[in-house]
């Protein structure tokens, strides 16, 4: 399989639409080779500002910037951005309606092995309780390329969220995104799967096994986490009858949560919400802490052959 | 800019009629920062008498910015806003009803507000925001930024002090309304500042200290650009000022007056107003 990382991706982007507009910057903290930003400094160092390790600062400077008409795309780890920049996302990008994109690098559990402080795992809960908040967490590189693409295309304050490591690419190259519009894969009806970032390939694997064993699975790309795609989740819950939620994620208020706050007001099946629990997380890699939490691709068929058998019941 | 006699008479009644305006306003509202509300007064007619600002247009590109940090000190703000024509007399009369326009914090939903402020510490680093979104299109509008001396606990600050410092931010001018107390107290009690000025300065300011009351010297403090720094102007002032009751006293840092002490206010201005002509 072919790999690539959405940093990467993200960074290529955004050297080349800015070289077409003077406005776009570029906001660092100190991150500029972690967000594999390349040669963007040096090639446009007036589209650039580096803020040191601030986040904080950060996001609200970004504000300043967009205030005046610069649409300001701030890249450092989710992590800092989302949690302790949480206030200043609040009011000087949200409330304050400032065109600035958080573009937050190494989320989820990137950092392996760095641990608790480096993890971003409420990340989402946080970002889409914020009114007027995009939430976004791309799939693949090509899903980021085409991202940033419709991000520049509207001033409303975002949240990107993307990991550290190169993940297989699923998407073609010139691949159209659409905000808010999950992503259909498959037409199976005893399940569905609604996954977002690196889980949705695993969700597409797990999908493939589970064909071979005669059960059908669809999975969507919830790539859009706010504003969520409504229709693909009662499409999900009407003719696949169960859903299993599959986010790098806490299990409380992230895409499981956002698709529960759904069903439960409309079209009520049995769910599962794959995540990660309310404790501390073992030091590991990734997709260690996946499989230990049966998120990898096996784990994830046997969650949904459970689920199926609650269906009936 | 050196200021003529007349000018500085005219802003002195001015600034009379800001402050009993806004007390009134406190007490129809039934709530409001009055301390604060009073001790800036004289920095808010300043600044909007010197800065570059058309009312008739409030996107004008060549305007000066100016950001209300202490965003909590709005009701002052809002009766400058009215006497330049960008707040009117109806919203200011919807004060503290249900479904205002003007809320006990300023948003840029009022007409000549650049920034939804409330949330102490955002000021300075979203004016160092602006000022370097400016820098970077070569232009030279000045950007204002008001702060409070209690908000400066807010680390916040001085990473933003840090980075306009950084970036050479010299069309920024950080006011700081130095009346020493906040809600608990004094400021020194609280959380000490001291010694602010050469804290400024260790941040790359060039400081001044000045009497936030005296217009002769805010003139000269805002006139003051350098060549790359920023700059900060330590405003001294008298939190509750014009209000005897509330000078000085923490207790008047939210506080409604009584209907007999707005009318001891109106008295007092009044005739201070009579002495000035």
């Amino acid at each position: 399989m072919e790999k690539e990382t959405c940093r990467g991706a993200f960074s290529e982007k955004i050297l080349e639409e800015a070289k077409k507009d003077k406005d776009i910057v570029v906001v660092c903290t100190d991150s500029r080779g972690s967000a594999s930003l390349g040669s963007y400094p040096t090639e446009l160092p007036e589209q650039f500002v580096e803020m040191g390790i601030a986040e904080q600062n950060a996001v609200t400077v970004s504000a300043g910037m967009a205030s005046m008409g610069k649409k300001v795309y701030a890249i450092g780890p989710a992590s800092f951005y989302s949690m302790r920049s949480a206030e200043q996302v609040k009011v000087d990008m949200a409330y304050s309606h400032n065109n600035v994109k958080i573009v937050g690098i190494s989320g989820g559990l990137s950092y392996g092995a760095l641990g608790a402080t480096h993890h971003s795992l409420q990340d989402i809960a946080l970002m889409r309780a914020i009114p007027g908040m995009i939430v976004e967490i791309p799939s693949d590189a090509n899903q980021m390329r085409g991202l940033v693409e419709e991000m520049l295309k509207i001033d409303t304050p975002a949240y990107i969220r993307t990991g550290r490591g190169a993940v297989p690419v699923i998407y073609e190259k010139e691949t159209k995104v659409e905000i808010g519009k999950a992503v259909k894969w498959y037409e199976g009806k005893d399940a569905a799967i609604i996954a977002c970032g690196q889980l949705v390939w695993r969700a597409l694997e797990a999908a493939k096994a589970l064909e071979e064993e005669g059960i059908h699975v669809r999975v969507y790309d919830m790539h859009t986490i706010k504003p969520l795609d409504q229709e693909a989740v009662l499409e999900a819950a009407k003719e696949c009858g169960c859903i299993l939620t599959l986010e790098e994620h806490s299990e409380y208020g992230g895409l499981g949560g956002s698709v529960a706050e759904v069903v439960s007001e409309n079209q009520a099946v049995p769910m599962k919400i794959l995540g990660i629990p309310d404790e501390d997380v073992p030091n590991g890699t990734d997709s260690e802490v996946f499989a230990y939490y049966h998120m990898d691709v096996p784990g994830i068929a046997e969650q949904v052959k459970k689920l199926i058998a609650r269906k009936a019941y | 800019m050196k200021l003529t006699q007349e000018h500085k008479k005219q802003l002195m009644l001015q600034a009379a009629d800001v402050r009993t305006k806004t007390v009134e306003l406190i007490y129809n509202g039934k709530g409001g920062h009055i301390g604060g509300d009073l001790s800036e007064a004289d920095i808010l007619v300043s600044v909007f008498d010197y800065m570059k600002h058309d009312p008739q247009n409030p996107d004008w590109t060549q305007r000066d910015h100016f950001i209300l940090s202490k965003g909590h000190a709005a009701e002052a703000y809002y009766i400058v806003l009215s006497e330049y024509g960008y707040v009117s007399q109806e919203e200011l009369d919807q004060f503290g009803t249900f479904g205002a326009k003007l809320g006990g914090h300023p948003n840029k939903k009022i007409k000549g507000v650049e920034a939804n402020t409330g949330s102490l510490g955002h000021g300075l680093g979203l004016a160092a925001g602006m000022a370097l979104a400016l820098k970077k299109n070569g232009k030279d509008n000045r950007v204002f930024v008001l702060t409070g001396d209690g908000e400066l606990a807010e680390g916040s600050n001085w990473e933003a002090a840090m980075a306009a410092s950084k970036f050479h931010l010299n069309h920024l001018t950080w006011i700081i309304d130095r009346n020493h107390l906040q809600i608990s107290g004094d400021t020194e009690d609280v959380m000490p500042l001291e010694n602010l000025k050469e804290k400024t300065e260790a941040f790359g300011f060039k400081t001044l200290v000045i009497d936030g009351h005296n217009y002769d010297e805010i003139f000269e403090a805002l006139d003051t650009v350098e060549e790359k720094t920023p700059v900060c102007i330590i405003a001294n002032t008298t939190k509750g000022k014009g209000l005897a009751c509330a000078e000085n006293q923490a207790g008047w840092h939210h506080k409604v007056p009584t209907k007999e002490q707005v009318e001891a206010m109106e008295t007092a201005m009044k005739q201070y107003r009579e002495e000035l002509r």
